[in-house]
């Protein structure tokens, strides 16, 4: 497969044969590759004489790369722009011309200008960043070969995690120093607001995409035709994230279809023979924005993007974020996906150039194959042990929260946990590295000491700081998509009434339709699910299952306990949104993820609707409840200037007792902002309390009225 | 690739723009009687004048805008003034509003017609004598929950219930009803038609796809031995244009829009069908594919089976269609095929993918004089031979080229009229054809003007090999003018008992005349109106004064469609049950003799196959 290595201009690959980051996997388990660490050769050799080699890269099928100009214009002449702009110009009744403008101010506005002067000055900046930040760049160099290999053969489309701004500067970087084509990448507009950077980052690659366009249909067409141009042509690969955006919870975020169903389309319409879709997952030790994210889950709200505000963020540099791992998957082939799913004949009925709605099957195919390409991301995730210390750490916390007693955990109990843990995991598949040839004690401190800004070792035991749960519970979060099944189902047989395997399957199947919007869950593979964590609990003998019966085994005990416990905070989560506030235990509630994955849920699940774009529960107790909420504030309202205070100041060594209340109120405020279709920006502009009375409580009472008008016949 | 087509785009637009300005220019009606003609001027004159680009012609409830008992528009009529001078009234035609001097006379000559005697029509429609509907309740309540329109008004079931045969007008105008449709569905996009027939299916209720309404073969008269709810699927509202590919020349149409609206539509972006069946005003393109219909300029853009690239149907059995848009497949009988020409008895047609052309650059019409028929016959199959027809050709036997100038509209200038006389003279005198005798052939050329120019050349040529002479444009336009008019005047004929029919039928080339077919009819007027490489296809149009006659229908039947002589003739002479106006329940009973009993059999077992419970009963064709 790869015999034709030898003639590639890369000598990377002969250089780092024995890494010591080679990870000892489990023989039973998917075979993973090997990494190598990238920086270790920056380290060694000139920067300047880096950024300034000879770059020629392999491009698809030897295609002469495109200057972006001519791009443009190829886009703007297509046949799909023409039928749109005659459409667009029909029905709003202005001149094709003007609606001509209009689209190449579109694309004006969109469009890389990918120029290699600014990627190498790129390739420089960033060697010596990331050179301070990191310890070290791994990368499964078999990964690059084979993604090599597909640049060549087929169109490709890269498809990261993202967790980080660093993401998308992280994959250009990567690709540069390993010869291959440069990818073109969907970024956010927001970016485009930076003075300077954006237009760098715009030189680099990136394209810039609106957030929101919904009924534009103009831009639509600019913005597919662009993507599709590129992508047909082979100028170069396509990068872009399936999530969306950023998680800030380290959560893999449930796909977002736009941009695939973009991608797919020229192969669906049968205009390039196949499509590389590449999953690249890149896992971080430390995350850069771990406390903004945290903060940002809490309410504070997400800084503009700004050249200065990145001037500021300069002190990061000064810390230590350990390593990052990137892990370039195994190439997936549009058409084998497509094989039996799509019949591409639908496509042969329709001119290639007229716009059209997918069919549910096609959309049901794009759906299912982004939750597949999701999930490959996932498992190709990096766990560090800290991601398991946090694990265990929240657990314990929870349990120790009773009054009168100690916080934190003692670190043998801990590294003894944590080993336990480890094994665990590395059953259930979990792509742990784990330094096997260290000592687990000092694995758990070196880990512990890298994130020392979220724990503390007093003598000997861990005290936890409130605000920081949620960034640990975003570590914990990288591990979920190893425990989420297994977890699914101890739960459920925790909840289900009895141990008929039906009754456990039905109570699975509740847990799981109701957390498909918190995980990533394909769908319609319920069975399926349940029978992979039934598999995997059989194997690590917690279960036994028979056909008629699941019964969890004596030492199994164990390990139900901790998945249970893992999938706690999300099921209190849930249930505080729809009943009440006060018995709020777990902070991870106060998450603004998890309020919004409720919320749809909620409305996926009917329990809620939409009226006039707000949202009203369906429930004939709401009155009350906003009477209660109501109350609630009045209470908290006397305190405000103080706990406004903490807020701004976000002191975190003020009582966590004070800071839960300020929050609780916080989680309120922001869940009324849901209900009344206010997002939740405009909160934090002002001050929350303020901003209730202003805007919300009128809201309320103005809703409360409607429904009183409205009588019975609204209520079910 | 893509650069090629914008390329070229302005100038093409820019240039369709202009076509387009001067076509409706010329669908205004002229301001002074005689102007000019124009070569791209476009037969279909019918545009509403208030047609918006969204605008179609064809209303729900379509006695809004045409005659419940007559051909077309409601108003559109011939009528005799005041002064007993026949004039057209309305806006819609060249015609329109204008006075008819010579048609009083040809009238009272031709049938011994007298204005005293008239028998007007019953002018409202009486409900109460329309069989109260029988409706399927079950079917009724689920089509209620699918939003899609319906109807059981009296006036919306009757004017679905009939075509315009004699006999069908004839009764209507008497007020005489038989079993209608008990109510009327209007779907306006294929899944409409889709759940309308898996209802029909579930509630075994029948149902007779409506289109244009057009038909002279009684195939929407409703089977009078139906006993289920009879619903009729009226499609005019599914009338858009989906998309154009300008790379492949194909539209892919609803498959209720009409004619005339399809032709609009399309020239607004540059491109026709060159389909033009003479009923193009009000026939669907549905109604053509079902029927195999045929259009007067074939010779360039082909007839319907030629123009169809690709069909959807929505039978009981699911949905029919090929999956692709291939110019030719070799894939056993072609489907299409069986859809084309099942006259509804098998499903309703509801996506039609059909050829375009880009719009003429220049048309110019012509028109020759022969000495006689059969000279003319020559001439055309000379020209069959040479493979050199123009856009349409057509003989007119002299019978009717006199009808043709009766119908011609009162000249404002006296010049005109002076050169009028001085052709006549010309013709009559230093030619020395007979008057009683001659016949004319009608041109109609299409294309880049030097080839028009070049073509017509060479026809004028062969014409004149068979003595004939050119007789200028305007006897050509007014003869393609007539084919929209001919019909309206058969209303004004039965307010004065007199009553005419046509038919057509296909012959080979050495069977063109009436003799050989075997038909001799007192007053009838032949007219050859398509030319192909083997054959013709010839119309026979008769009337006769009935005024003295107990029961005019009876007669009529005796002479024409019953008499199982004639047709009988016509099929052992070698002519054929039609050549495209379909089979229906008119003539179904020759049907095993021109396609054999083995042929019946196949047909058979496809609707068997198709349709096992006859959902779709309307009782054509087999």
């Amino acid at each position: 497969m790869f015999n034709s290595n030898s003639s590639m201009p890369n000598t990377h690959f002969a250089r780092f044969k024995t890494s010591k980051y080679a990870v000892k996997l489990d023989p039973m388990l998917k075979k993973r590759d090997d990494f190598e660490d990238m920086l270790e050769e920056r380290r060694n050799s000139s920067d300047l004489r880096y950024a300034l080699r000879c770059y020629t890269p392999v491009l698809y099928r030897g295609v002469t790369p495109c200057k972006s100009s001519v791009l443009k214009s190829m886009v703007l002449q297509s046949d799909h722009i023409h039928y749109v702009i005659n459409q667009v110009s029909k029905e709003t009744g202005r001149a094709t011309d003007d609606v001509q403008e209009e689209a190449s101010a579109i694309l004006e506005e969109m469009a890389h200008r990918l120029q290699l002067s600014t990627v190498r000055f790129f390739a420089f900046t960033l060697s010596k960043i990331f050179k301070t930040l990191f310890r070290s760049i791994c990368v499964n160099e078999e990964g690059i070969q084979r993604l090599q290999q597909a640049i060549q053969e087929h169109p490709v489309v890269l498809l990261p995690s993202h967790r980080s701004y660093m993401d998308f500067l992280l994959m250009s970087y990567l690709l540069y120093t390993y010869d291959l084509a440069l990818p073109v990448i969907a970024a956010g507009m927001d970016f485009m607001g930076m003075k300077i950077v954006g237009e760098m980052l715009r030189m680099s690659g990136a394209f810039f995409i609106r957030r929101s366009f919904g009924g534009d249909k103009l831009y639509w067409a600019v913005f597919s035709e662009y993507v599709k141009t590129m992508l047909r042509n082979g100028f170069a690969p396509v990068e872009f994230f399936l999530e969306g955006t950023r998680s800030r919870t380290c959560k893999s975020l449930t796909p977002k279809l736009g941009l695939l169903n973009i991608v797919m389309d020229p192969f669906l319409k049968g205009e390039v023979f196949d499509i590389s879709v590449v999953p690249v997952s890149i896992s971080y030790e430390r995350i850069l924005e771990e406390t903004l994210y945290a903060r940002e889950l809490l309410g504070v709200p997400k800084p503009k993007e700004s050249t200065s505000a990145l001037f500021k963020a300069r002190k990061v540099l000064s810390e230590d974020y350990g390593s990052i791992h990137v892990y370039f998957g195994q190439p997936v082939s549009i058409r084998s996906m497509a094989e039996g799913r799509v019949n591409r004949c639908q496509f042969n009925l329709i001119p290639r150039h007229i716009p059209k709605r997918p069919d549910e099957d096609i959309h049901n195919f794009v759906n299912d194959s982004a939750y597949r390409l999701v999930r490959a991301q996932e498992e190709n995730m990096v766990l560090k042990p800290w991601v398991l210390l946090a694990s265990l750490l929240l657990q314990k916390h929870h349990q120790n929260q009773a009054p009168g007693q100690k916080r934190g955990i003692a670190l043998e109990e801990l590294t003894q946990q944590a080993v336990w843990l480890r094994d665990l995991s590395r059953q259930y598949g979990a792509f742990l590295h784990w330094p096997d040839h260290t000592s687990p004690s000092d694995v758990v401190y070196s880990s512990l000491s890298l994130h020392r800004g979220l724990v503390r070792i007093s003598e000997g035991r861990l005290l936890n700081q409130a605000v920081i749960m949620l960034s640990c519970a975003s570590y914990r979060n990288q591990a979920l998509h190893v425990f989420i099944r297994p977890a699914l189902l101890a739960s459920a047989i925790h909840a289900a009434s009895s141990n008929k395997k039906q009754e456990v399957f039905n109570s699975f199947s509740f847990l799981r339709n109701t957390f498909s919007n918190e995980f990533i869950l394909c769908p319609g593979a319920t069975v399926q699910d349940f029978e992979e964590a039934c598999y995997l609990l059989v194997k690590t003998g917690v279960l036994q299952v028979n056909p008629q019966e699941v019964v969890v085994t004596e030492r199994g005990h164990r390990t139900v306990a901790f998945l249970t416990a893992l999938l706690e905070p999300f099921l209190q989560g849930y249930q505080v949104s729809q009943t009440n506030m006060t018995l709020l235990r777990y902070i991870e509630v106060l998450s603004s993820d998890l309020q919004k994955n409720t919320l749809a849920a909620l409305l996926r699940l009917g329990a809620v609707r939409k009226i006039n774009g707000y949202v009203a529960f369906n429930h004939p107790c709401v009155p009350v409840w906003f009477e209660w909420l109501e109350q609630q504030l009045n209470k908290t309202c006397k305190n405000k200037q103080a706990k406004v205070q903490h807020f701004s100041d976000s002191d975190i060594s003020a009582s966590m007792r004070k800071q839960l209340e300020f929050h609780t109120v916080m989680c309120i405020v922001r869940i009324f902002s849901l209900v009344a279709g206010i997002s939740i920006r405009q909160i934090q502009s002002q001050t929350a309390y303020d901003f209730f009375h202003l805007f919300i409580l009128p809201k309320i009472k103005l809703k409360r009225n409607e429904q009183d008008t409205r009588g019975e016949g609204t209520s079910p | 690739m893509a650069s090629n087509s914008s390329g070229g785009s302005p100038d093409r637009q820019r240039i369709a723009q202009q076509r387009l300005r001067r076509i409706a220019g010329h669908l205004q009606r002229p301001v002074d009687g005689d102007s000019t003609i124009v070569a791209a001027e476009c037969k279909a004159q019918g545009g509403k004048p208030d047609a918006s680009s969204e605008g179609r012609t064809v209303p729900r409830r379509r006695q809004e805008i045409m005659k419940w008992n007559g051909w077309g528009y409601s108003d559109s009529r011939f009528l005799f003034n005041k002064k007993g001078q026949a004039e057209f009234t309305g806006k819609r035609y060249r015609l329109s509003g204008m006075i008819i001097p010579g048609l009083k006379d040809w009238m009272e000559s031709t049938f011994g017609a007298s204005l005293q005697h008239k028998i007007p029509a019953t002018p409202i429609l009486n409900s109460s004598a329309v069989q109260p509907p029988t409706l399927n309740d079950a079917f009724v309540d689920e089509l209620k929950s699918t939003g899609i329109p319906f109807s059981h008004d009296a006036e919306d079931r009757v004017f679905r219930a009939h075509g315009h045969c004699l006999h069908e007008i004839f009764a209507l105008r008497e007020g005489k009803f038989g079993r209608v449709p008990d109510m009327v569905v209007w779907p306006s996009c294929h899944n409409d038609v889709v759940k309308i027939v898996e209802l029909a299916c579930k509630h075994n209720v029948c149902l007779i796809p409506y289109g244009g309404g057009t038909s002279v073969s009684s195939a929407l008269e409703c089977p009078p031995e139906e006993t289920r709810s009879i619903v009729s699927l009226d499609t005019s509202q599914m009338n858009r244009i989906l998309w154009i590919d300008e790379k492949n020349l194909t539209a892919h149409v609803e498959a209720g829009i009409v004619g005339q609206d399809l032709e609009r539509l399309l020239n607004e972006s540059g491109y026709c069908t060159g389909h033009e069946p003479d009923s193009m005003e009000f026939s669907s393109l549905g109604g053509w594919v079902a029927t195999r219909a045929s259009g007067m300029k074939k010779n360039i853009y082909g007839n319907i089976e030629d123009l169809v690239v690709h069909v959807k149907m929505v039978t009981p059995q699911g949905v029919i269609e090929k999956s692709c848009q291939c110019p030719r497949m070799s894939t056993g009988p072609d489907i299409h095929h069986f859809i084309m020409g099942s006259e509804g008895t098998l499903g309703v047609v509801t996506e039609v993918t059909v050829k375009i052309r880009p719009m003429p650059e220049y048309q110019k019409y012509g028109s020759v004089v022969f000495p006689n028929f059969e000279q003319g016959v020559a001439c055309l199959r000379e020209v069959a031979k040479q493979r050199c027809a123009p856009a349409s050709i057509r003989l007119m036997d002299n019978e009717q080229f006199k009808f043709g100038h009766a119908l011609k509209p009162q000249v404002s200038s006296i010049f005109t009229s002076f050169l009028d006389g001085l052709k006549k003279f010309y013709i009559t005198k230093f030619k020395g054809f007979d008057p009683n005798r001659l016949c004319v052939a009608t041109l109609l050329f299409e294309g880049d003007r030097e080839k028009v120019l070049q073509h017509e050349k060479q026809v004028y040529n062969i014409a004149a090999k068979f003595g004939g002479l050119a007789a200028g444009e305007d006897n050509g336009q007014r003869g393609y003018m007539l084919t929209f008019v001919i019909a309206y005047l058969r209303d004004l004929g039965m307010d004065y008992y007199v009553i005419g029919e046509s038919f057509e039928t296909s012959v080979p080339w050495d069977r063109m005349f009436l003799e050989e077919l075997g038909i001799s009819l007192v007053k009838s007027h032949t007219a050859v109106t398509q030319t192909y490489d083997v054959g013709a296809c010839v119309y026979f149009y008769f009337a006769f004064n009935y005024k003295g006659l107990s029961d005019p229908i009876h007669v009529y039947d005796e002479i024409v469609i019953t008499s199982d002589g004639r047709k009988k003739e016509i099929l052992a002479n070698g002519g054929s049950l039609s050549h495209h106006h379909g089979v229906g329940k008119l003539r179904k009973k020759w049907m095993s003799q021109t396609v054999s009993n083995v042929g019946m059999g196949m047909l058979k077992s496809v609707k068997d196959y198709v349709d096992p419970n006859n959902i779709f009963g309307n009782r054509n064709l087999l």
